[in-house]
């Protein structure tokens, strides 16, 4: 199935060398967010709001102040005036507005005010001393309520100019696109459905709390350590939300205990160097696990409306979707790209999608894996497995018959270039699970999923040593195995072994500026930067092996890890290795490195097809995953354990969404789940083995073909399980999580 | 916050009875450390009672009952030869709470005296017809295991009084106990839903039982409609219907995070069926 004529080209992409970070980790000498500290100091603490939606009337942090062991407290006043702009210029001040209330809180847990103290446990008395009074507000946390025209306004002005006119101002960006006439389309078909599909909010759910060190003088210059997905945009962030100059804070990223997208913005950093910067002494603030949950960003809650026409022989003549997300009391819930993704994978004639952003009292949402995307195949593959189903027709051959492909005008406006979706669905329909016999009160579903993948500012440096190793910086966190595949990447082009080269994530004083490891980027944007660096580093190593022969630089090329002459009328030289030019480069130029900063535009789309059997209890609702077979395009797998692990994650983690992880509100608006006793993450034996099949064709856009695996994993899993579980009950589940006590309901519905 | 490890149960229970403010019992601490960390409870008094001999014992008396220490831990019951033998139904039950590390601390004591309405234990206890003994500044007392909790986070017990041994009745011919939980993982889970089936039958036909449910009313409840359904019944499939239906009958659940009124009603009864087989099964020595 792989296209794989290109492996043979590689020496070492491809293989599967032990991680470099592998023995830190598991010996626990690996240094996370929390696991740092600083002489002198302080341990921070933030009070939250334990109402969803109130006027600050008044903070009297007197007599925290008075505490003997408390050495600062901040509150909305200690940081920066930062004009309030509507929609997204205004991103800063969501931010700012986000990691400590101004005029209201927000939403259950929202931070109003923090204290530093000597002690971690003299903080957390400390704020109990910090007296608020709140004018409780009328509350709404649920998407389709806070669009309704009675709905409690969150922030006035808040919507940008996408918003057509006399909409609730909680609606705060609107997208609509798609192509030809879908009334026309819907008139060809033989069967039209027309569903609707609710999604609870789910958290990333990594295990590492969010965790920092800041310190921060009165001249204004700063360090920062902290677990975050992308220390440049947490330099850029506090810095702005300081009134500090950028490069006076120098940012240093922790190993990062997962963060799935959770982390590619700032909570606690801001409030510890304010805190700092009061004090004078570090500050070092941990969260707990329910602050995680309340105060850190879930994905979006989301409320769909799909309409699907298929002709008998399984072509969709039209379909269209109105796709309502909820992200929390700022703009930014992911409408525009559920919108995009939701039928992505098909080549249509007619379709139209229309996404809401909507504002309502909850934290702010953050990206979780291929943002939006999730929640839209859920709702589309399940009413494509439903014509399937009344048309009686296979679900892949209808997918295969509808499949993207190059050339294709994707529903959501440009052409594709190669991609790979039909090879997934061949995959798919060769694969044994799909043709393996089911057993009473089993059902099988299959779904297709698509994300984008991103390109980024990206900088990345290499230095040669004397001994013929090389340092490899990058600028993206490490957070699925990045620095083996950046490794191998950089062995391919030197032609030394994986194991000479170390990969060290740069802080931000070391190197020119990096995107956030987010959008499936690193292995695509950082890989393809390692590649041009070690090129640019050959380049060199080629001139000195020519000076050295007294030849053209241009007739030496490099091959092996050697420099040799380009061909017989460059002249006859013994090869060159690597280290024997580099035991010499001070005395023949000096050191030798190279460089590339760019923004690469490259990043393929990919596509992933899943299969999954699920049982299902009659008598109680239970579901059990009993066969999962993940099966995505790659472009080219660099490191393929760790695609499939990724792989692997997507699955894993759609296992829960789709199964039980929900944000519990109660009626007070407040968060009723904030434990993961409560918040139901799938445990080990939850789980089944994870099948992966690894498809490669190659990324037009990438010197190796590589596409990003990191988010398209966890796109097709709630449709899939949706699906299977759907077949396995005998009704069609439309809301998620497919929780025991919704599954026995809808049992029971249906007689 | 002051801390004592008394060396007997009237020093215990005397330090108990001058504490003033809050005052916990120190068993395994997996419900006094957790409620103390995330602020829930923050005891002024805490009494370790690991300190005080034979504590962790298991013993099987000469008339086949058991009495067991109060910190005797869920890794020793069922590391224990005999006792799940005897009570497969209590020690499963016990099994079933947290991961390996809590079950090498937590007690079925604690379990019971923390309150909680979906305790996993606790059923398995009322089902067996466990009683405790219960050691005051009056001195001792026997207590049947359903007579402990009377609300959420509430026992009978008054301020000096703690429990100070663990009694099994003996299991006899022809017996068998089953618990079931509902939790909507495979493990790791606070019960939605918890039932105890005990039983001793002559021949086929069940001729003692009781049936206990947990997570479904405010406290554990010992159901004598359910035993009533099925006593002189060969557990055949009109005898299974009724216990389920009066199972459900006898569920007076809350609406909550982890499950609602017609959930929890409908699995009492489907789980009342299926731990009343098991304990059938066992009590023909079949393997189940
Ligand atoms: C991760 C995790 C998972 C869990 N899973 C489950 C589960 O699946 N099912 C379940 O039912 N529980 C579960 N629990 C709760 C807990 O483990 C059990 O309730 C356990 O049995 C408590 O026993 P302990 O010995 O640790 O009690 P402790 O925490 O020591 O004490 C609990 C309570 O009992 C009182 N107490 C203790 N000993 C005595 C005594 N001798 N006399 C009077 N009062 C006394 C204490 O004052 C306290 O109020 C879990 C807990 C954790 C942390």
């Amino acid at each position: 199935m792989a296209l794989d004529d290109r492996k043979t080209q590689f020496t070492f992409v491809g293989t599967r060398p032990d991680r470099p970070d592998g023995l830190d980790k598991v010996t626990g000498r690996a240094k996370f967010g929390a696991d740092i500290s600083a002489p002198g100091m302080l341990h921070g603490a933030i009070l939250r709001s334990p109402h969803a939606h109130a006027r600050i009337v008044k903070i009297d942090t007197s007599k925290a102040e008075a505490h003997k062991d408390v050495k600062a407290v901040v509150t909305r006043a200690d940081f920066a005036e930062l004009p309030f702009q509507p929609g997204l210029e205004g991103e800063f001040w969501n931010v700012l507005e986000n990691v400590m209330a101004g005029e209201k809180a927000l939403y259950d847990g929202h931070a109003v005010a923090a204290v530093a103290a000597t002690s971690a446990l003299a903080a957390r008395d400390a704020l109990k001393l910090i007296e608020v009074e709140y004018e409780v507000l009328p509350h709404v946390t649920d998407v389709d309520k806070a669009m309704a025209p009675d709905a409690p306004v969150i922030r006035e002005g808040a919507a940008d100019y996408s918003v057509p006119e006399g909409m609730h101002p909680n609606i705060v960006r609107y997208h609509e696109s798609g192509h030809g006439d879908v009334e026309a389309g819907f008139a060809e078909a033989d069967l039209v459905i027309e569903d609707s599909f609710v999604t609870e909010a789910t958290h990333q759910g990594y295990i590492e709390p969010h965790a920092c060190l800041g310190m921060l003088g009165n001249d204004g210059k700063g360090e920062l350590w902290c677990t975050t997905q992308g220390h440049w945009i947490a330099q850029k962030t506090c810095a702005a939300l300081l009134g500090i100059e950028t490069s006076q804070l120098r940012v240093t990223a922790s190993e990062i205990g997962g963060g799935f997208g959770g982390k590619t913005t700032v909570f606690i950093e801001p409030v510890a160097l304010a805190l700092s910067r009061k004090a004078n002494r570090p500050v070092k603030i941990v969260m707990t696990r329910s602050e995680v949950f309340r105060a850190t960003g879930p994905t979006s809650s989301a409320s769909m409306d799909i309409k699907i026409g298929m002709k008998k022989d399984g072509t969709i003549s039209a379909a269209q979707g109105v796709f309502r997300l909820q992200g929390g009391a700022f703009p930014g819930a992911p409408g525009d790209m559920t919108a995009m993704c939701a039928f992505a994978p098909y080549n249509l004639t007619n379709v139209s999608q229309i996404g809401y952003d909507v504002m309502a009292n909850r934290p702010k949402q953050a990206a979780y894996r291929a943002p939006g995307a999730p929640m839209g195949a859920f709702a589309v593959e399940s009413v494509i497995d439903e014509l399937c189903k009344k048309l009686g027709l296979d679900p892949v051959d209808v997918r295969l018959k509808n499949a993207a492909h190059e050339g294709t005008k994707a529903s959501y406006g440009p052409t594709y270039e190669r991609i790979g979706l039909v090879e997934t669905l061949e995959a798919a329909k060769a694969h044994p699970h799909y043709s393996a016999p089911l057993k009473p009160g089993q059902g099988r579903g299959i779904s297709c999923g698509f994300w984008f993948n991103h390109g980024g500012e990206t900088s990345v440096s290499l230095a040669l040593s004397e001994d013929g190793s090389a340092q490899l910086m990058v600028g993206t966190p490490d957070i699925g195995g990045s620095r083996a595949s950046m490794a191998l990447m950089a062995a391919e082009v030197l032609g030394i072994p994986y194991e000479n080269i170390r990969v060290t994530i740069a802080d931000t004083a070391t190197l020119g500026y990096n995107d956030v490891s987010h959008g499936s980027r690193v292995t695509y944007a950082s890989g393809l930067a390692t590649i041009k660096a070690a090129k640019h580093a050959v380049e060199k190593l080629c001139e000195r092996a020519a000076a050295s022969w007294g030849i053209p630089a241009d007739a030496v090329k490099w091959e092996n890890g050697c420099a040799i002459p380009s061909g017989p009328n460059a002249g006859d030289f013994d090869p060159r290795p690597l280290a024997d030019i580099t035991a010499h480069m001070g005395q023949t130029g000096g050191p030798i490195s190279g460089h590339f900063e760019a923004t690469p535009e490259g990043a393929g789309v990919s596509f992933g097809t899943h299969i999954v059997d699920a049982e299902v209890d009659p008598e109680t609702g239970k579901t059990a995953i009993t066969r999962y077979t993940v099966i995505q395009d790659a472009g080219k797998a660099i490191h393929p354990t760790y695609v499939e692990g990724q792989y692997q994650g997507g699955a894993a983690q759609g296992i829960g969404w789709a199964l039980n992880e929900e944000y519990v509100y109660g009626d007070d608006g407040r968060l009723q789940n904030s434990i993961f006793l409560d918040y139901r993450i799938p445990v080990a034996s939850d789980l089944p083995m994870i099948d992966t099949v690894i498809v490669e064709v190659p990324n037009p856009g990438h010197p190796f073909g590589v596409r990003g695996v990191g988010e398209t994993g966890i796109v097709p899993p709630l449709a899939a399980i949706a699906n299977a579980v759907s077949h396995a009950a005998g009704v069609r589940m439309k809301q998620l999580p497919m929780s025991p006590p919704r599954i026995l309901a809808a049992l029971k519905d249906n007689g | 916050m002051d801390y004592h490890s008394p060396a007997s149960f009237a020093e215990a229970s005397a330090l108990a009875a001058n504490a003033t403010g809050i005052t916990r019992f120190l068993a395994g601490g997996t419900d006094v450390l957790v409620q103390l960390r995330s602020e829930l409870v923050t005891p002024d008094t805490l009494i370790d009672i690991k300190k005080i001999d034979g504590v962790r014992d298991i013993n099987c008396n000469a008339n086949g009952s058991w009495t067991l220490g109060v910190a005797a831990t869920g890794a020793e019951m069922s590391e224990h030869p005999d006792l799940g033998r005897d009570w497969p139904g209590v020690v499963e039950a016990m099994d079933l709470i947290g991961s390996t590390q809590v079950q090498g601390r937590a007690t079925l004591t604690g379990n019971l005296c923390n309150g909680s309405p979906a305790a996993d234990s606790v059923p398995a206890m009322v089902a067996a017809g466990v009683t405790v003994t219960v050691t005051g500044p009056d001195g001792d007392r026997e207590v049947a295991v359903e007579d402990i909790p009377i609300g959420p986070g509430k026992t009978s017990l008054v301020q000096g009084e703690l429990i100070s041994a663990v009694h099994i009745p003996a299991r006899g011919d022809n017996g068998g106990d089953a618990y079931l939980r509902f939790i909507p993982r495979t493990e790791m889970d606070i019960a939605v839903v918890g039932v105890g089936v005990n039983l001793r039958l002559d021949g086929d036909t069940v001729t003692e039982a009781r049936v206990s449910l947990g997570a479904v009313a405010p406290t554990v409840l010992l159901v004598e409609d359910c035993a009533k359904s099925i006593i002189g019944s060969t557990l055949d499939d009109a005898a299974l219907d009724t216990l389920a239906a009066a199972a459900s009958a006898a569920c007076n659940p809350i609406d909550d995070k982890r499950g609602t009124i017609a959930f929890r009603t409908e699995v009492a009864g489907v789980l009342a069926k299926r731990a009343a087989k098991i304990a059938y099964a066992r009590a023909k020595g079949e393997q189940a």
